[in-house]
């Protein structure tokens, strides 16, 4: 596919400049993700079959599609979260009252032992920031394209409610994940704050289980928890499909098969995180 | 005298030889010469791109916030082409001939038959273009039958072909704006032509938003304008459709073309009040499967379905046997207003009949009981059937009739009435197109040429399409290869400037009456007056009382209009007045084109002359001719006549017994 | 159907021109008939308040069959009025009951700014357009029409996006004002058919470059845009924006 051709401005054609292997094309200047062009009408294209790497990731739809690859990737990460954390429930009377949290210490221990998943942690951390970052510039955007508002809002006519506040859950769940980090990840990773050591056929481990049991014993922080999962429901209510959308499913069956899935996940992964603080004060576990 | 410039030899090669010798503009000479064009339809739209392609500058003017919104876009039907595509025995004769008759021969044969040879052509682009027609299993065009003809030639859309089409050149005029090979001046209205030394060189026309007015210079100026149809206020017409531009040009010295031709559609919405701004249609379609009617008794106060069969008058199946309810549309009209005007009519107002897909509804559902194998099933499963048959054939219409008057028409027939649809008159142009002023040329429902007295459904959209493509990229060249060495004249000439202070000083009269009664209510009146006097039956008496009334209308209305605002803001009511202005000399114009017409042709039906059996009446000897008038002083108009001479066809009486 | 008259009270929003600051203002309307449409009820009341030497009330319309998308009020907080798929000029009065208060507002979103009263400027539609909703055939160059079969379901989904009237319903309804099923439709249509094949990476690019310099919002996926549609124009045409672009993006 040949690039492209010329960029008309007014009359003229200019051809684009290619620095370091980055085309730049006229008339238009990108100012934190959002395109200003120096005309205020139109900029004839002609024959542009081009996209900058930049240009597909901040156009709006490249907003979209950032959210969403970034989405899918967090979903996919929260699968392992709460298959790691839900080993705790191998303590109840039902599987094996004797496990004391043995199976949940070690695969939080595997999670934190291999140079691989050390570095799949960063590109965890960046997702989860590209993820905010994109999601505040978009919702922005967004704002700034209806300077008044109506006196009569649509309301939830037409549209959820959850969808149309997911910056809000977003932001929600933000800090949720401020105070969920403060808890266990500052202290497994750096400070080992009231991380006690348990030893499994002789290799030493953190007591994660135990620190969960100390953080959940207080109610105000179970109720913190149960909002954040509240918060996440939500959040993935419309975030699963949306996300597929987003990546351009668009065959009414596989839509419908998503929309089902999506409710599915969004219940059982937000239901498993809000049973752990639960069970752990209610002493189901531990 | 009228010259019609008819290419001399054989109909079949007139247009041919015509395109093969006509002069040419070479690509560097088009750069230089500039083209307005107004309105931008089906034939504005396709004008504009096909000329822009060819590399002539043109100005596009619509008085809609967007060139897409222009009224071709509520046809519903189809577009009729010659293709063959069905091996149904069509061609381009046939289709010609179709059209020859159905306009109760008063068209010309040169012109028709060139609308019929390009008919496939327009097919080909608009497929090209991305048009969505309706395709078969097999991935290849779709065609369904339409009135008045035997053979299936008509392309559609579902019941969105006008949409479909107009989005389609719309497509290709905005492709032509983003090349900058056309400017596009949306709400925007022409109010006047510029004419210096007996050519059209440009148009004043007023900014809508902020009121200015413009001055445009063009080498030739297209009106792609429509229809006058509003002139009876009610009518299937959008609510801005207006004569403004034709009549602007006819005061510029066109000539206006058999005015008093209006097509009244027989299945249209009936009016429900006072209130009624506009009437709806309801695709002619619905008469391939429901069945007119009106109660035996006057007056019946019965609802629909407490009416047995035995006093129901199923009027056109025993007027007309052999056609039934598939008569064409003026016949089926007036056959409508007959019953009502004799007390039959039906509904609150009185002027409505039935249209009832009861018996449609119990035989698609036999045939589909047939199909799923239940032999023996009851009524209530049939008409379920029944019900879903027509529901798929017919669903968005009966959508729409239920919105409109809140009843369902799967349970309780439908309400019908006629209403003003189309006008076949209009400014008069010759084979190019070219009205008697050099340079001014109509396309489309603006001008007269194609249709005759009648107008065959499906034709419309082919014919705008057909001027704008295919007839006015070759016609035009002719008139400009003597143009290119006319510099654009500055819009500060002194013509330019004379025709701003007239428009000026209109507008400004306008302004200043300050009188009591509303445009709008001025325009009511006046639809009313033409409604009654020139709509689907006219006589002498009621016409000369017409002409009276409209003109005591427009004394009256440039003494007492009010318009509320001021000239240079955004003001719908000045806009409205402008146009009411001239639909009331046209009105007056359409009168004496249907006195003077004495003799019953289509769309025209004069009382006095009508057969033994209330049927129309032509007088091929005395009125075998196109009349095309000329304004003289204000009331005054002369009559030009063009005759028609039929080299190929043989007129005959049409009859549907 | 049996009919009935019915009094109202409206609130409609007045601005003089795109300068001016707006605000609402009320006015009654009594015996008003149910089989009048919306549009038929402030014909009325325009009459009215020209005859009182008042400024009548501005709004778009021109067809009044729900086909020119021209007529764009945002009725009780919902473009086009309480109906499923429906556009203003076929709301009718039945809607409503006696005594009913109506707020009536322009299309809000600063891509459509408001010239007067209820009247905004979707301009910024045709230019989306015109960066590429066509397809480049110079009037002449086509082929037959049945020289390249198209599928028919292929041809019914193209038929099912460029149904699109272009009123704006979706861009008034979004909360982010987004006009991407606008231009979604725009690329369904052409890109569904071989027709509009050779340009569908450009036409894409280009549509949404354009959408984004005209100051639309980008869209969330909330569907509110397909609720309203007078067409009933599906959200999948977003998605198959999205891989349109996508694919677009990956392989330019």
């Amino acid at each position: 596919m040949k690039l492209f051709n010329c960029v008309h401005v007014g009359a003229k054609e200019i051809s684009p400049l290619r620095v370091f292997g980055i085309f730049f094309i006229p008339n238009q200047i990108h100012q934190f993700g959002v395109y200003v062009y120096s005309t205020p009408k139109f900029a004839t294209t002609k024959n542009i079959v081009f996209m900058t790497w930049k240009e597909l990731f901040i156009s709006s739809i490249g907003k979209k599609l950032v959210m969403g690859l970034t989405g899918i990737f967090l979903i996919t990460f929260l699968i392992v979260h709460a298959g790691i954390n839900a080993c705790i429930f191998a303590d109840l009377p039902f599987f094996n009252s004797e496990d004391n949290g043995e199976m949940f210490n070690k695969a939080a221990h595997f999670m934190g032992s291999t140079v691989l998943i050390r570095i799949m942690e960063i590109g965890l951390f960046a997702g989860i920031i590209l993820h905010i970052v994109q999601g505040y510039l978009l919702e922005l955007k967004n704002r700034q394209s209806r300077s008044v508002a109506y006196a009569k809002p649509m309301g939830n006519d037409g549209s959820k409610w959850y969808s149309r506040s997911m910056a809000l859950l977003g932001t929600l769940i933000l800090l949720f994940l401020i105070i969920h980090l403060g808890h266990f990840w500052v202290s497994a990773r750096f400070t080992h704050n009231g991380l006690e050591p348990v030893v499994y056929n002789g290799v030493v481990m953190h007591d994660m289980f135990s620190l969960m049991k100390v953080t959940f014993t207080e109610a105000w922080v179970v109720v913190v928890y149960l909002l954040g999962c509240i918060a996440l429901y939500f959040h993935l209510m419309h975030g699963f499909t949306s996300a597929f959308r987003t990546i351009g499913v668009s065959n009414k069956k596989y839509l419908l098969l998503l929309n089902s899935i999506g409710a599915g996940y969004s219940f059982i992964i937000s239901a498993l995180f809000a049973l752990m603080p639960v069970a752990i004060y209610l002493n189901w576990v531990g | 005298m009228l010259n019609s410039k008819i290419p001399a030899g054989p109909l079949e090669t007139k247009w041919s030889k015509y395109k093969s010798t006509c002069k040419l503009v070479n690509p560097a000479n088009k750069r230089k010469l500039e083209v307005i064009i107004v309105g931008t339809g089906l034939a504005g739209a396709s004008a504009a791109a096909s000329l822009a392609e060819l590399g002539y500058k043109v100005k596009a003017f619509c008085f809609q916030d967007s060139p897409r919104r222009a009224h071709s876009i509520a046809a519903q039907g189809g577009i009729n082409a010659a293709k063959n595509y069905q091996n149904d025995g069509d061609s381009t004769y046939r289709l010609f001939y179709d059209t020859i008759k159905g306009g109760d021969y008063r068209a010309r044969e040169g012109n028709v038959h060139r609308l019929a040879e390009v008919s496939g052509n327009i097919i080909d682009q608009c497929v090209a273009q991305g048009v969505p027609f309706a395709r078969e299993y097999g991935g290849l065009l779709s065609n369904r039958s339409f009135g008045g003809t035997q053979v299936q030639r008509t392309f559609y859309a579902a019941g969105q072909t006008g949409q479909q089409l107009l989005i389609g050149a719309y497509q290709a005029l905005e492709r032509q704006v983003a090349l900058g090979n056309v400017t596009m001046y949306s709400r925007h209205e022409m109010l006047d032509i510029v004419m210096i030394e007996g050519k059209a060189r440009g148009i004043i026309c007023r900014n809508l938003v902020n009121g200015e007015l413009e001055r445009h210079f063009g080498h030739a100026v297209l009106l792609c304008s429509g229809g006058y149809g509003n002139v009876f206020y009610l009518s299937t017409n959008a609510m801005g459709s207006n004569v403004t531009a034709a009549w602007k040009a006819h005061k510029k010295g066109a000539y206006f073309a058999n005015p008093c031709f209006t097509q009244i559609h027989p299945t249209c919405i009936p009016v429900s009040g006072d209130h009624q701004s506009k009437l709806t249609l309801m695709s002619e379609s619905l008469r391939n499967d429901g069945r007119i009617w009106v109660p035996k008794q006057a007056g019946d106060p019965r609802k629909p379905n407490e009416i047995p069969e035995e006093e129901r008058d199923y009027y056109l199946e025993r007027r007309y046997p052999a056609f039934g309810n598939l008569v064409p549309r003026d016949v089926a009209s007036r056959a409508a207003k007959e019953r009502c005007d004799a007390g039959y009519g039906v509904g609150t107002s009185k002027q409505a009949v039935y249209l009832d897909y009861a018996d449609a509804i119990k035989r698609y559902g036999k045939i589909e009981a047939g199909k799923k194998g239940l032999s023996s099933t009851d009524e209530a499963t049939i008409i379920a059937l029944g019900k879903d048959v027509v529901k798929e054939k017919y669903g968005n219409l009966f959508d729409m009739y239920q919105k409109i008057t809140g009843e369902n028409p799967y349970e309780v027939p439908m309400r019908i009435y006629p209403a003003v649809h189309y006008t076949m008159g209009g400014l008069w142009v010759d084979y190019e197109l070219m009205t008697t002023v050099p340079g001014l040329y109509a396309l489309g429902e603006a001008n007269f040429s194609d249709h005759g007295a009648n107008r065959l459904g499906a034709s419309a959209l082919m014919q705008g399409l057909a001027d704008g493509y295919f007839v006015i990229p070759y016609t035009i060249g002719n008139y400009l290869s003597d143009e290119i060495h006319v510099k654009p004249i500055a819009t500060d000439h002194p013509a330019f400037a004379e025709t701003e202070k007239q428009v000026r000083e209109r507008i400004e009269q306008l302004m200043n009456i300050k009188g009591t009664q509303t445009v709008e209510s001025f325009h009511k009146r006046l639809g009313k007056i033409i409604w009654d006097k020139c709509g689907m039956a006219r006589n002498e008496q009621g016409l000369k009382q017409a002409i009276e009334e409209v003109r005591q209308l427009k004394k009256e209305f440039w003494s007492d209009v009010r318009i509320p605002g001021n000239v240079n803001e955004y003001n719908p009511e000045l806009d409205k007045a402008n146009r009411v202005a001239d639909f009331i000399e046209l009105g007056e114009l359409m009168c004496l084109d249907a006195l003077t017409r004495e003799e019953s042709c289509g769309g025209h039906f004069r009382e006095e002359h009508q057969t033994e059996e209330g049927e129309a009446l032509r007088h091929d000897d005395n009125f075998m001719f196109v009349s095309a008038w000329e304004l003289k002083n204000e009331h005054d108009w002369q009559l030009h006549k063009e005759d028609l001479n039929y080299e190929v066809v043989k007129p005959s009486q049409r009859s549907y017994k | 159907m049996e009919h009935k008259h019915i009094n109202l009270k409206l609130e409609v929003w007045r601005q003089q021109n795109s300068k001016a600051k707006g605000d609402f203002e009320s006015y009654e309307v009594k015996d008003i008939s149910t089989e009048m449409s919306f549009l038929e009820m402030f014909d009325v009341l325009n009459e009215r308040l020209i005859k009182e030497g008042k400024d009548p009330i501005a709004f778009d319309h021109d067809c009044r069959e729900g086909i020119c998308g021209m007529c764009s009020m945002y009725i009780n907080g919902r473009p086009h009025g309480p109906w499923e798929a429906n556009t203003t000029c076929q709301l009718h009065m039945r809607a409503f009951n006696d005594g009913d208060t109506i707020v009536v507002e322009p299309w809000r979103a600063n891509a459509f700014p408001v010239i007067k009263d209820l009247v905004v400027d979707r301009s910024a539609f045709d230019r989306i357009i015109q960066a590429g909703g066509y397809v480049s055939v110079n009037t002449g160059n086509a082929v037959d029409g049945n020289a390249i079969p198209i599928e028919k379901d292929k041809a019914d989904a193209a038929f099912a996006a460029a149904m699109c009237i272009g009123c704006g319903a979706c861009v008034a309804a979004c909360k982010n004002s987004s006009a991407m099923l606008f231009t979604s439709a725009k690329v369904s249509h052409l890109a569904l058919l071989p027709q509009g094949d050779p340009e569908r990476k450009s036409r894409v690019v280009n549509m949404i470059a354009q959408m984004d310099k005209e100051g639309f919002g980008a869209c969330t996926n909330t569907g509110a845009c397909e609720a309203v549609c007078p067409k009933e124009i599906s959200i999948s045409n977003i998605a198959r924006l999205n891989a349109e672009y996508l694919s677009a993006g990956l392989t330019s």
